[in-house]
């Protein structure tokens, strides 16, 4: 038997194997180690405008949500109207990291579609998005007055995860010294 | 009872299937005559239990019985009779239904067309369809039952996704499932012909027409996917790259290269181990595309609800035919005579060049879906593909076979002269070049190069595929004679390229020219756009069947003439508590006017989306100008019944069974 029409099979086999490690991995759990540290350092800038400075600095002083979008990401649009809602509302400031975008798709993409961040941090190589262990976007952080992350939901938001998972996080943080 | 009745003939299709899935295989290496002929009969009895089930599945639909767990989470009395029914396959369990039965239809198709088959074959295919039926039942009936029984029972239902209550997505599933269902007949053509080793040219004259169908089935369904998308998501984007979309994507795109590798086959007996191949790759592919939407391994805009028991039994499926043909594959393909000889410049080698880029792409895409994952299983931390990825891996893959696919049908098989070739080629080129750059520098922007290169390549591949056609009609006297005198699978074939022309002029167009805006418009206020003025003129309630909406009117003018009046919606779903934007499009083959009603900033004033997308309807056009093609090689003389029989009988090898008759 000639070894190469072995070779199929052997891929074959082979991808079968990752398929099964992937049944058992769940794509949207949380990976914890962040939970309960201070959120990594990263030093931007605003996406909007390029001479304007961002930094995990701002992030301080009260609890805020740190979304992390990109215009090329089909479920970030999914999320965004449910996102403007929650900007609109007023009850708590988001923050955005743009990952892996251009700037100029980004605001393209803020302007057509509404902005509900405060401000975004333009990550254009991806770094401070490795930083914060993000693997999928769209990714949600809550980060409490330290700039410590308390909490992060993977996958695009939606009604339900804000009313039951991250609005009653932000109460609590806000009662928190 | 009718779900009992569903249930019932379900596990009745079930037996027929295991029957058929042993005795004909076993019957064709043992050659008793009865027990070949058994999964024919088998066959079509699990056609008939089949189709009752679904049947039955569809009253239930209709009757609107909420006592039946999957009528009750996915219809409500209140949808309309037409989405009931499409409701049947809008979810998990109906749609696995679906794919079962349509696999049974054609097993039907395949066990009614014998011709000249010899018995031990016929049934070899049989006996492999019936496997995978065996497998996918099993599936429906374990795993995914629709007829599961729901006690207390409701009041009423959960109703449909609102997304799908929509006439392109009632039909896009069916046509997509025929189109992965169909390659499972020349899959199962290639196993029975390795079984037996029967790979010769009767056995890829006799996969052609079947691929073909399928091909046309599955183009039209990612086609009807794609333009669903379109309008139904309100993005004016008409393909994200979604793991679904690829799903369905990397089995057209190697049925396409099988396709064209069957040809060789059929034409000059090369390729053979490589056709075998594909064919087994095509519908693998259709299997992980299940796979992948159905367990709920990758994140995807779909967001099917997973479930690991699903996930595990299609993938120890998958393991089993996949990996059982690819076994069967390693210790027969050694054996395969490669008879032809051909030289570097021949329509064999670019035929190879063709499938090799095509092979690539799917490939390509193949990885990118699944690289988060295996990055997941290695623990090597978590990522995205995304669009990105996919367009700079795709486009440099598929600009030669856009600058090839022509060009091919101009090379001679077996060996071709390239001075010959260039010489046809040396006017045509540079006219070609000097169209392009002046079509953009007319209508667009001539140093763009990105629309300049895709209009040229789309019209450098409508001239070469023409002068082919030109080449074979100038050999007679009169212009319609010669017409006349082509088999239809040539001009299919002329056809099929043109519509991918067409589809990647559509394409580089409306990627480069489209325009948006979002603006905030009061009653009375108008917005301009590419040349054209939206004024909006009124919003109204509107109350359908199962939702509420606000109707918004827009008239659009150019200069002082009214182009179109569009009325968007903004919807309510009652069950769901969904919005749903109705988006309002005025579509022209040069250009679409696209509307969608954004959200209310306050009583009278609205934010409103606005795009200006020119020739984005050519991308669809070329989908069914592709299909077109299709049919018309499908239909050709040499795939009639009458004429396999005869040009087959003259090749098959003497010592075949008796033939049934």
């Amino acid at each position: 038997m000639k070894i190469r029409f072995l070779i199929p099979l052997a891929v074959f086999l082979v991808m079968t194997a990752f398929l099964a490690i992937g049944l058992k991995l769940d794509p949207r759990e949380v990976p914890s180690p962040l939970i309960g540290k201070e959120a990594p350092k990263f030093s931007l800038t605003d996406v909007m405008d390029a001479s304007k400075a961002m930094s995990t600095y701002d992030l301080k002083g009260d609890a805020v949500l740190v979304n992390v979008w990109a215009s090329w990401c089909v479920s970030c649009r999914q999320e965004h109207p449910i996102l403007i809602d929650l900007a609109k509302r007023g009850e708590v400031t988001i923050y955005g990291i743009n990952y892996k975008d251009t700037r100029e798709e980004a605001q393209k993409w803020l302007r057509s579609y509404g902005n509900p961040y405060h401000s975004s941090a333009f990550d254009p190589n991806g770094h401070t998005g490795i930083d914060w262990g993000v693997y999928g976007v769209p990714e949600t952080f809550v980060l409490d007055k330290q700039g410590v992350i308390r909490h992060k939901h993977t996958g695009p938001l939606t009604q339900a995860v804000i009313e039951d998972e991250l609005l009653p996080i932000i109460r609590k943080l806000r009662g928190e010294p | 009872m009718m779900a009992e009745f569903g249930h019932f003939t379900l596990i009745l299709a079930l037996m027929m299937a295991l029957i058929q899935g042993t005795l004909p295989l076993i019957g064709a290496s043992r050659n008793i005559k009865s027990w070949m002929l058994s999964g024919l009969y088998a066959g079509r009895a699990q056609f008939l239990f089949l189709s009752l089930s679904f049947g039955s599945l569809i009253c239930c639909f209709i009757q609107n019985d909420f006592s039946v767990l999957y009528v009750a989470e996915h219809s409500n009395s209140d949808l309309p009779l037409y989405y009931r029914i499409a409701a049947t396959w809008g979810a998990h369990e109906g749609s696995m239904l679906l794919w079962a039965t349509i696999l049974a239809f054609w097993t039907l198709m395949v066990s009614s067309i014998q011709g000249s088959l010899s018995l031990d074959f016929h049934a070899r295919v049989m006996g492999i369809m019936g496997l995978i039926s065996l497998g996918m039942g099993l599936f429906v009936l374990l795993t995914s039952n629709p007829f599961t029984r729901l006690v207390p029972v409701p009041l009423d239902g959960h109703d449909l996704n609102p997304l799908l209550q929509d006439f392109g997505m009632t039909i896009h599933p069916p046509m997509l499932y025929m189109g992965y269902v169909g390659l499972s007949v020349v899959f199962s053509f290639a196993i029975a012909a390795l079984l037996g080793n029967h790979l010769d040219s009767a056995w890829a004259r006799w996969s052609r027409p079947w691929t073909l169908i399928a091909w046309i089935f599955l183009t039209f369904g990612i086609t009807l996917g794609s333009w669903w998308a379109y309008y139904e998501l309100g993005w004016g984007g008409w393909w994200f790259w979604d793991p679904v979309e690829n799903a369905s994507f990397m089995p057209w795109l190697v049925s396409t290269a099988l396709l064209h590798s069957l040809a060789a086959t059929e034409k000059r007996g090369a390729f053979k181990a490589w056709t075998v191949l594909l064919a087994i790759f095509a519908f693998s592919l259709s299997l992980l595309g299940t796979f992948l939407v159905r367990s709920g391994v990758l994140t995807s805009v779909h967001a099917f609800a997973s479930d690991p028991t699903r996930g595990s039994f299609i993938l120890v499926l998958l393991g089993l035919v996949v990996g059982g043909s690819l076994t069967i594959y390693a210790l027969r393909a050694p054996k395969i005579r490669e008879i032809s000889e051909y030289a570097l410049v021949s329509r064999e080698s670019l035929l190879l060049v063709n499938n090799v880029l095509l092979v690539s792409a799917a490939a390509s895409i193949l990885l990118g879906t699944l690289y988060p994952l295996v990055l997941d299983a290695l623990k090597l931390g978590k990522i995205s593909v995304g669009a990105p990825y996919f367009t700079s891996v795709f486009a440099p893959l598929m600009a030669p076979v856009f600058l090839l696919a022509g060009v091919a049908t101009l090379v001679g098989w077996r060996e071709a002269s390239l001075s010959k070739l260039l010489r046809q080629l040396r006017y045509l080129g540079p006219t070609c070049l000097i169209l392009g750059i002046a079509l953009t520098a007319v209508f667009w922007q001539v140093d763009d190069l990105k629309t300049l290169s895709g209009l040229t390549m789309g019209i450098w591949l409508v001239a070469t595929s023409l002068l082919s056609l030109w080449n074979r009609i100038r050999l007679r006297k009169r212009f319609v004679e010669g017409l006349l005198a082509q088999s239809t699978s040539f001009l299919g074939m002329t056809t099929a390229h043109i519509g991918i022309a067409v589809f990647l002029i559509g394409v580089v167009i409306s990627n480069g020219y489209s325009q948006e805006s979002v603006v905030r418009l009061a009653i009375g206020d108008s917005t301009d756009l590419a040349g054209y003025t939206f004024t909006f003129r009124g919003i109204e309630d509107v109350v359908g069947p199962n939702y509420k909406a606000k109707e918004a009117t827009f008239t659009v003018t150019r200069g002082s003439s009214e182009e179109a009046v569009l009325r968007t919606e903004k919807r309510i779903y009652k069950v769901q508590r969904n919005n749903m934007t109705e988006a309002a499009i005025s579509p022209g083959l040069t250009r679409d006017l696209y509307v969608a009603l954004g959200d209310p900033i306050d009583q009278q004033t609205w934010s409103v989306r606005v795009y200006y997308k020119p020739f984005v309807r050519l991308i669809w056009l070329g989908g069914l100008i592709m299909m077109a093609g299709g049919f018309l090689s499908v239909i050709d003389k040499r795939y009639r019944l009458s004429h396999l029989i005869r040009s087959v009988s003259k090749t098959q090898t003497l010592q075949s069974p008796p033939r049934h008759s």
